[in-house]
């Protein structure tokens, strides 16, 4: 009777175990065709959250991927070979976007990989990337540090500081404000180094930060510090926090009667940001990579096949999956080997790459160097007002 | 005047919520001895079932347009979804391990925690999208006191956290019920001598306190209508906080929770306000060592004599 009974007893622990293990596999389309694969398949990396905290980046960023390879294996491949994906979830967590990527380079042995959104997550799996010598692209981690690893690591983005001073601009040229509040989360690097860009170029303009208040991952009460906000009575509020948060605060806010404008960066970048803010979001503005309503060719293009496979607009997160994979591409097919030095410089040389999130030109510190849109929020959906160029 | 009275608001609002989880720990403690990891995940499934009841009853808009009775219904319903997970986790996760050393249902629980966690992200469960919890109680500003507009639902979420924590005391000290948690926690062993059906008080007690963590997450969701998605630190953050109350008020007992829960609140929410909010998880925890080096039985606990 031994046996059995402890075997059952620990059944639950098993159970939960299994669960929560986050086993790297898990992510969708995660084990198609994986290990058997011949000369004619080039075989790309993606990690990204697809369990945890941030799963909807890491889902959105997938889809756009997912979307870019579809078009390319059906538009012939590169060099007649097609490109697979094997998508690992690091579920949010330093360590294991470390764990996985090694897992890419050394068992699966990608050519490149492509990832993450959070930039303490990219600076986990690019250090073991350039480590290995095989080049990472970086759909959407805008922390300066990201790049600085090495030079096998290359983001299709733009960087905070361009952001922050794209939102200091906008507050104080588009709205005139001459005085302004900060409220940032200060267990997050994005939103530290976005106040920290913003608070420069905001001074730079003539204005003043008159109060920066902080809360920490978790917060859900925001009373105190917006009681001190409204005490320092200010005309605009920079909010560099991500969507859930922000939702949170614009209700908050507005139940304690400040009515100024509201200001932030692309972490505002969600259908649920409207959803969860409702009317207290609404007159809100935010830089982000590009508007879905944009006049561009490539954007009406990306939008329509997006919305045909998924059935939902697609968010910036996805645009930059998808343009990220496809400069990825775009500079296998000028890469004269796959070999990770030949392949970094070409992504390297990637000039006026015509991409969902505006031209996109590889600078000497392997950032993307283009233009930022600042949207407003109206009627529940992000709406364009305003395009700002790099070096303007 | 009007800082200290908002502050005072917000703290005794967040503090109330905090007191009802602290009462799930602190009940569990005082029976079994050990620290239930996975109440915080009750209290979250609190806050999620919430929604989706309301979603499922049709009430989604945030305008205000849903009965008078649908915040009352909604909390009876997670109550009972939440007071009924409580009893299949006791009985099948940790009463197996009843005789088992005290470690081994330690780490159940954590398991336990983070299997609710991660199945809850499940996309045909709850999901990982955070989700916007419809607007079932008035939020109108009822008066104003020196510049400090009071709604509705700040009321009502004191409101009902008092009533649910009198009603508590009257399980507890006014009923049989209470009067068998009361003698199993005190010595088991001869509780059960006494005829006392020590496995049901136990199930009891999980169900009392899972359902008190389940109206906590629909006050919660009310007053915070963004809901984190099931696996976000938001809810580990608030348990840990909720535990370090039932801590500072004395852990096995029940005016010490409610007490250390809205002192917890209060320190929180004025050391924000008044030092800096760059700190306010340190007040919490400073407030926590000073309790164990001081006062290591907590404000209302009675100092117990280790038998060694």
């Amino acid at each position: 009777m031994a046996l059995f009974p402890r075997a059952l007893r620990l059944a639950p622990i098993l159970l939960a175990l299994a669960c929560s293990g986050q086993t790297a596999d898990k992510g969708p389309d995660a084990g198609q065709g994986g290990g058997e694969h011949g000369s004619d398949v080039i075989l790309v990396g993606e990690y990204g959250s697809m369990t945890g905290a941030e799963a909807t980046f890491g889902q959105s960023t997938h889809n756009g991927i997912m979307l870019a390879i579809e078009e390319i294996n059906a538009a012939g491949g590169v060099g007649g070979k097609k490109i697979e994906l094997k998508t690992y979830d690091d579920a949010g967590k330093t360590q294991e976007a470390g764990t996985v990527v090694t897992r890419l380079v050394t068992e699966d042995k990608v050519v490149a990989v492509l990832g993450e959104v959070n930039s303490k997550l990219s600076l986990a799996g690019g250090r073991i990337a350039q480590q290995f010598g095989v080049p990472m692209v970086s759909p959407s981690s805008t922390n300066a540090q990201v790049t600085q690893v090495g030079d096998m690591i290359f983001r299709v983005c733009f960087v905070d500081e361009f952001q922050g001073f794209v939102g200091a601009k906008f507050a104080a040229e588009n709205l005139q404000a001459k005085k302004a509040a900060i409220l940032y989360d200060q267990g997050s690097p994005y939103s530290k180094g976005l106040k920290d860009d913003f608070t420069k170029a905001f001074v730079g303009f003539g204005g003043e930060v008159v109060t920066d208040q902080a809360y920490t991952t978790g917060d859900q009460d925001f009373g105190a510090q917006l009681t001190s906000i409204k005490q320092a009575g200010v005309d605009v509020i920079y909010l560099p926090g991500y969507y859930t948060d922000v939702g949170n605060i614009a209700i908050q806010m507005r139940a304690q009667g400040i009515t100024v404008p509201m200001v932030g960066g692309d972490g505002w970048d969600s259908s649920k940001l409207a959803e969860i803010g409702g009317p207290a979001i609404e007159g809100s503005y935010y830089s982000n990579h590009y508007a879905a309503e944009e006049d561009r060719p490539e954007v009406k293009a990306f939008v329509k096949a997006f919305t045909d496979k998924y059935g939902a607009t697609p968010d910036g997160l996805a645009a930059l999956g998808y343009d990220a994979a496809r400069v990825l591409a775009d500079a296998m097919k000028r890469s004269p080997s796959l070999g990770g030095k030949d392949l970094a410089k070409a992504i390297a040389e990637t000039k006026d790459f015509p991409g969902v999130t505006g031209h996109i030109t590889i600078d000497d510190h392997r950032n993307a160097q283009k233009p930022a849109v600042v949207v407003e929020m109206k009627g529940g959906a992000p709406h364009f007002v305003a395009s700002v160029a790099p070096g303007q | 005047m009007t800082k200290f009275l908002q502050t005072l608001m917000d703290g005794t609002a967040v503090g109330s919520l905090y007191a009802l989880i602290a009462l799930g720990y602190t009940m569990v403690y005082g029976i079994l001895r050990f620290i239930n990891f996975a109440h915080s995940d009750v209290f979250m499934l609190g806050a999620w079932f919430s929604y989706e009841v309301a979603k499922i009853m049709g009430w989604t808009g945030q305008d205000q347009s849903h009965p008078v009775w649908a915040s009352a219904f909604v909390i009876v319903a997670v109550m009972v979804a939440c007071g009924t997970l409580g009893f299949v986790i006791e009985r099948g996760a940790y009463r197996p391990l009843r005789s088992a050393p005290r470690i081994n249902v330690l780490i159940t629980a954590i398991g336990v925690s983070l299997f609710l966690e991660n199945s809850g992200q499940l996309p045909f469960l709850l999901g990982t999208q955070p989700q916007r919890m419809p607007t079932l109680m008035p939020e109108h500003a009822l008066f104003a006191v020196a510049g400090v507009s009071v709604r509705a639902v700040d009321l009502l979420v004191i409101g009902i956290s008092f009533a649910l924590m009198a009603l508590l005391e009257w399980i507890i000290y006014g009923t049989k019920l209470g009067l068998a948690m009361r003698a199993v926690s005190y010595d088991t062993k001869v509780a059960a001598l006494m005829g006392i059906p020590v496995d049901r008080v136990i199930s009891m007690t999980f169900v009392v306190g899972s359902a008190l963590a389940a109206a906590a997450g629909f006050l919660y969701a009310t007053k915070y209508p963004g809901i984190n998605q099931p696996a976000h630190p938001t809810w580990v953050l608030l348990g840990l906080k909720a535990f370090v109350a039932a801590v500072v008020g004395g852990i096995g007992n029940l005016r010490g929770a409610m007490a250390g829960g809205l002192m917890i609140g209060l320190v929180e929410l004025f050391g924000a306000a008044y030092l800096s909010p760059h700190l306010r998880d340190v007040y919490v925890f400073t407030l926590l060592i000073l309790v164990l080096l001081f006062r290591p039985e907590g404000l209302l606990g009675k100092a117990t004599i280790e038998k060694v």
